[in-house]
């Protein structure tokens, strides 16, 4: 790896009635994860504006997570399926970039699934430490 | 549409929360304070042990007031938990309380990484600056009050859902209660007497029923289900499916000019009806007619067609004569209801324990359930009342009582919960044997005896001196002698620390119980949670047992997980009282987190229109163009039309786009790279 103290950074965004009620829940249970996501909460996930996203990495991000309800019980009925679609549709943008689409991921918690998220951050981050620095870095300001 | 104070200064307060040691123990709460005042537009940045406390609360007004705050951050526990408090304290200040935006550095980040100080300490660092750049960016904002229906819905007619309606309609709110069955009652008719008291299930029970179908506040109807809801807390549109039960009352026998005509339960139709069918009220072990009722005590008294075992001979027509109650071409109608708060207490089922092979139910003709056992103990049971074995109708003499038989079981068969009722239902059984059957002795196989209610240890203690016999273990195995039907329980005695093959005369299995096949499809009608073992979600485990994350939505009874009768009567009363607090107060507050159409930016393209699952949205003319409009009465917020507009025309207010970048930036741009 180029830079010995390369650390990842992640960002989150998640839906405020399962993902975040979740990650609350690992907390609350003391569920131990390594620290490298931040997270940012909207309502539900059908908020996310792909663009976030792409703004997000043109930062430099080196992974985005996008986190919600599972299909069926988003809180506003299908929020979720669209975002589905929308990160679907980005992934292939961000390979066309040059990205590997592994560095977005979209998963689904519910809010009593504690444990779920933290093994949705300590995969996430893994994936992450596996792929290195994102190559968009250098060009972040 | 909100005003948008534009051009001001931001001047943000941060304030840091030790949580005792709760933060304070994993993160270095100092340090984030100090990095706090170094960031761009903070005006001010303070740490306190408590800042929920008054004095931390205080702290945020005199700030707001001192500093000219346009902004306030606090660095703490979850917003799901504690923003409502902060958002006051903000106000107090004298600053629009949208104007808040809370770190979560407890939750997230302390209790999650306890043993990485200086890891957390530098997340704590760059939530506070993504925070305070949301903050910079907040606008005042509204919420929006609109009316409460005067009128509320129970979900479910068991013991739960029929006190929960007693309890609103008493309060004077007009409720209907939709039971999914021909009758109210649920479980608890279903058994015999009741622990620790031993009173009669029934007894106790009908009173209740019949004060549910008196009551003119109370709207009955059975053999209704839900089928779809609209709307939200204070609106909601309720469409009920009213079964086809191919019998009318008296009611709609007037309706229909019929003078004196309607189901009166004389029963004459039952006696003439050919078909016959088992009764599931009784599990299958007595009959019952096509035309039927469950048991004598039904509420309401109205017979009911089984349309799918109905051979339409129509002689029941015959019978019935002159009343003209039944109607055999009766059809399913669907009827709209609007109420302001909904209770569901949909109860629950028994777990399927011949999963549990190695028990062989369903395999051996003795091995039977604790509720099959209530119907064949009841005195208006099947057998009057007579226990008696199923594989040769003699009455029992050696028992053996599985406890958790599918429950505590961590096999992935059974269920990793407690059932909760089925070690003292078990200690009831025992009771009524040694009561009834002269010279019978219960063997109470157990890991440990759950009897934590009011008089349920005295309970326990009463059974064995009785001389119930206690074996402490989980049973292996059960094998059934081909020729006798008796059954040989293998299990190991864990007290002795001894193998046991013990041969009785029947085996009861205190089955597991689980959420009822439905609960999925009801849950997601009402947009209501579940846990991870299919029990409905409350909203808060400990401070908000009966609400639910929908708002308007409250729980009662096994529905929410499992509860014997005193603690299910004592929820359903938690949740009407909740749910008449929002129609008694006559109005609710929404959160104002609505879209709006910058206009000067929107095509008129009208792609948005089919993203919003409410529709809210729609296609105006204005000015010579054409151009969006969001019905704000419709919006909840969910902002997917904002993630989809392509020209970026749509502000969602308290998460716009300018404020969701900026956060994005200020983490990955701002602070130390
Ligand atoms: C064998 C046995 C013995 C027991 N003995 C005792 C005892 O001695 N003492 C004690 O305190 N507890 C006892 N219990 C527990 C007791 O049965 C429960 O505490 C009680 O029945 C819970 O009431 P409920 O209203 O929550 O649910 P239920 O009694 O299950 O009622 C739920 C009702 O909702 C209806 N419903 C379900 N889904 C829908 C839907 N989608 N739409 C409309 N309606 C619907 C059902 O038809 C039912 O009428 C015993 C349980 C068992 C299994
Ligand atoms: S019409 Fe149906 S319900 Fe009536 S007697 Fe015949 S079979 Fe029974
Ligand atoms: S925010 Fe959601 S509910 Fe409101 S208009 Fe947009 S899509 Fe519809
Ligand atoms: S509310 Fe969670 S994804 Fe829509």
């Amino acid at each position: 790896m180029a830079d010995e103290n390369w650390k990842p950074k992640i960002i989150a965004i998640i839906c405020n009635w399962c993902s975040y009620a979740g990650a609350d829940l690992a907390g609350g249970a003391r569920i131990q994860y390594p620290p490298d996501i931040r997270a940012i909460r909207v309502m539900c996930t059908g908020r996310i504006d792909p663009l976030f996203i792409l703004k997000a990495f043109q930062d430099g991000a080196d992974g985005v997570l996008v986190s919600g309800c599972h299909f069926g019980d988003c809180h506003y009925l299908e929020g979720n399926f669209k975002a589905a679609k929308r990160m679907f549709l980005l992934k292939s943008v961000l390979k066309n970039i040059g990205l590997d689409d592994k560095r977005l991921r979209m998963t689904f918690v519910s809010a009593s699934e504690g444990a779920k998220w933290g093994m949705v951050m300590e995969d996430v981050i893994k994936t992450i430490n596996e792929l290195g620095p994102s190559p968009l870095k250098e060009f972040a300001r | 549409m909100a005003e948008v104070k534009k051009n001001e200064e931001p001047r943000i307060g941060v304030f840091v929360c030790h949580c005792g040691t709760n933060i304070a123990g994993s993160i270095d709460v100092k340090a984030v304070m100090e990095y706090a005042r170094t960031l761009p537009n903070v005006a001010i940045a303070d740490d306190y042990q408590y800042m929920c406390s008054t004095p931390g609360q205080n702290k945020i007004a005199e700030a707001i007031a001192e500093q000219k705050l346009t902004g306030v951050v606090v660095a703490a526990c979850s917003p799901r938990l504690h923003e409502p408090t902060f958002r006051n304290a903000t106000k107090a200040g004298g600053l629009n309380p949208f104007r808040f935006e809370m770190a979560n550095i407890r939750e997230q980040n302390s209790w999650v990484h306890m043993h990485q100080p200086e890891e957390a300490t530098a997340k704590a660092k760059d939530a506070v600056r993504i925070a305070v750049a949301k903050a910079s960016l907040l606008e005042d904002l509204v919420p929006k009050s609109v009316p409460v229906e005067k009128a509320a819905m129970v979900v479910g007619g068991g013991v739960g859902g029929m006190q929960a309606a007693l309890d609103l309609a008493n309060a004077g709110i007009k409720t209907y209660l939709v039971e999914k069955s021909p009758t109210i009652g649920g479980r608890m008719s279903q058994l015999d007497k009741t622990f620790p008291t031993l009173d009669c299930s029934q007894c106790i029970l009908t009173p209740k029923m019949v004060d549910v179908y008196r009551n003119e506040g109370i709207e009955l109807l059975t053999y209704t289900e839900v089928e779809q809801v609209e709307g939200y807390i204070g609106n909601f549109d309720v469409t009920l499916r009213k079964k086809a039960r191919g019998v009318i009352t008296p009611a709609e026998a007037e309706a229909r000019g019929i003078v004196g005509g309607g189901c009166t339960g004389c029963g004459d139709c039952v006696d003439v009806c050919p078909v016959i069918k088992p009764n599931p009220f009784e599990l299958g072990m007595a009959p019952r007619k096509a035309i039927y009722i469950y048991h004598p005590q039904v509420s309401p008294l109205i017979y009911t067609v089984d349309f799918d075992a109905c051979v339409k001979c129509g002689l029941c027509v015959e019978a019935c004569g002159e009343k003209k109650a039944v109607d055999l071409e009766m059809k399913d109608e669907l009827m709209t209801v609007k109420v302001g708060t909904v209770v569901l207490a949909t109860g629950y089922d028994i777990f399927p324990i011949e999963k549990k092979f190695e028990w062989g139910y369903k395999n051996y003709d003795n091995v039977i359930t604790s509720l099959e056992f209530e119907r064949l103990i009841c005195a208006s049971g099947p057998t009057g009342g007579h226990l008696v074995r199923p594989s040769d109708g003699e009455t029992p003499k050696k028992i053996a009582f599985v406890l958790c038989a599918g429950s505590r079981d961590s096999t992935g068969v059974g269920k990793p919960y407690c059932s909760r009722f089925c070690c003292m239902y078990s200690l009831k059984h025992a009771h009524q044997i040694i009561e009834k059957i002269p010279g019978a002795i219960p063997y109470i196989f157990y890991m440990d005896i759950r009897s934590f209610g009011k008089m349920y240890e005295e309970f326990y203690y009463r059974i064995q001196d009785e001389g119930a016999k206690f074996i402490r273990g989980r049973v292996a195995n059960i094998l059934e002698d081909p020729v006798t039907k008796n059954l040989h329980v293998n299990a190991e005695d864990t007290l002795l620390g001894r193998p046991i093959d013990m041969e009785v005369d029947m085996v009861v299995l205190a089955a597991a119980v689980q959420p009822t096949a439905e609960t999925e499809k009801t849950r997601r009608l009402f947009g209501v949670s579940c846990s991870q073992d299919g029990w409905l979600l409350e909203a808060h485990p400990k401070l908000n047992p009966c609400g639910t994350t929908t708002a308007g939505v409250y729980l009662a009874g096994v529905c929410q997980g499992p509860k014997d009768i005193p603690d299910t009567v004592a929820q359903a009363e938690g949740a009407a009282s909740a749910a008449s607090i929002p129609i008694h107060r006559g109005e609710v507050e929404l959160e104002p987190y609505f879209a709006q159409c910058m206009e000067e930016k929107c095509a008129g393209c009208g792609l948005c229109v089919n993203q919003c699952p409410y529709g809210a949205l729609s296609l105006v003319e204005k000015d010579g163009r054409t151009v969006m409009q969001v019905t704000e009465a419709k919006c909840k917020g969910c902002g997917t039309c904002g993630g989809f507009c392509p020209g970026g025309a749509i502000w969602m207010q308290h998460f716009a786009t300018p404020q969701i970048v900026a956060q994005i930036d200020a983490f990955l741009l701002g602070g130390e790279q």
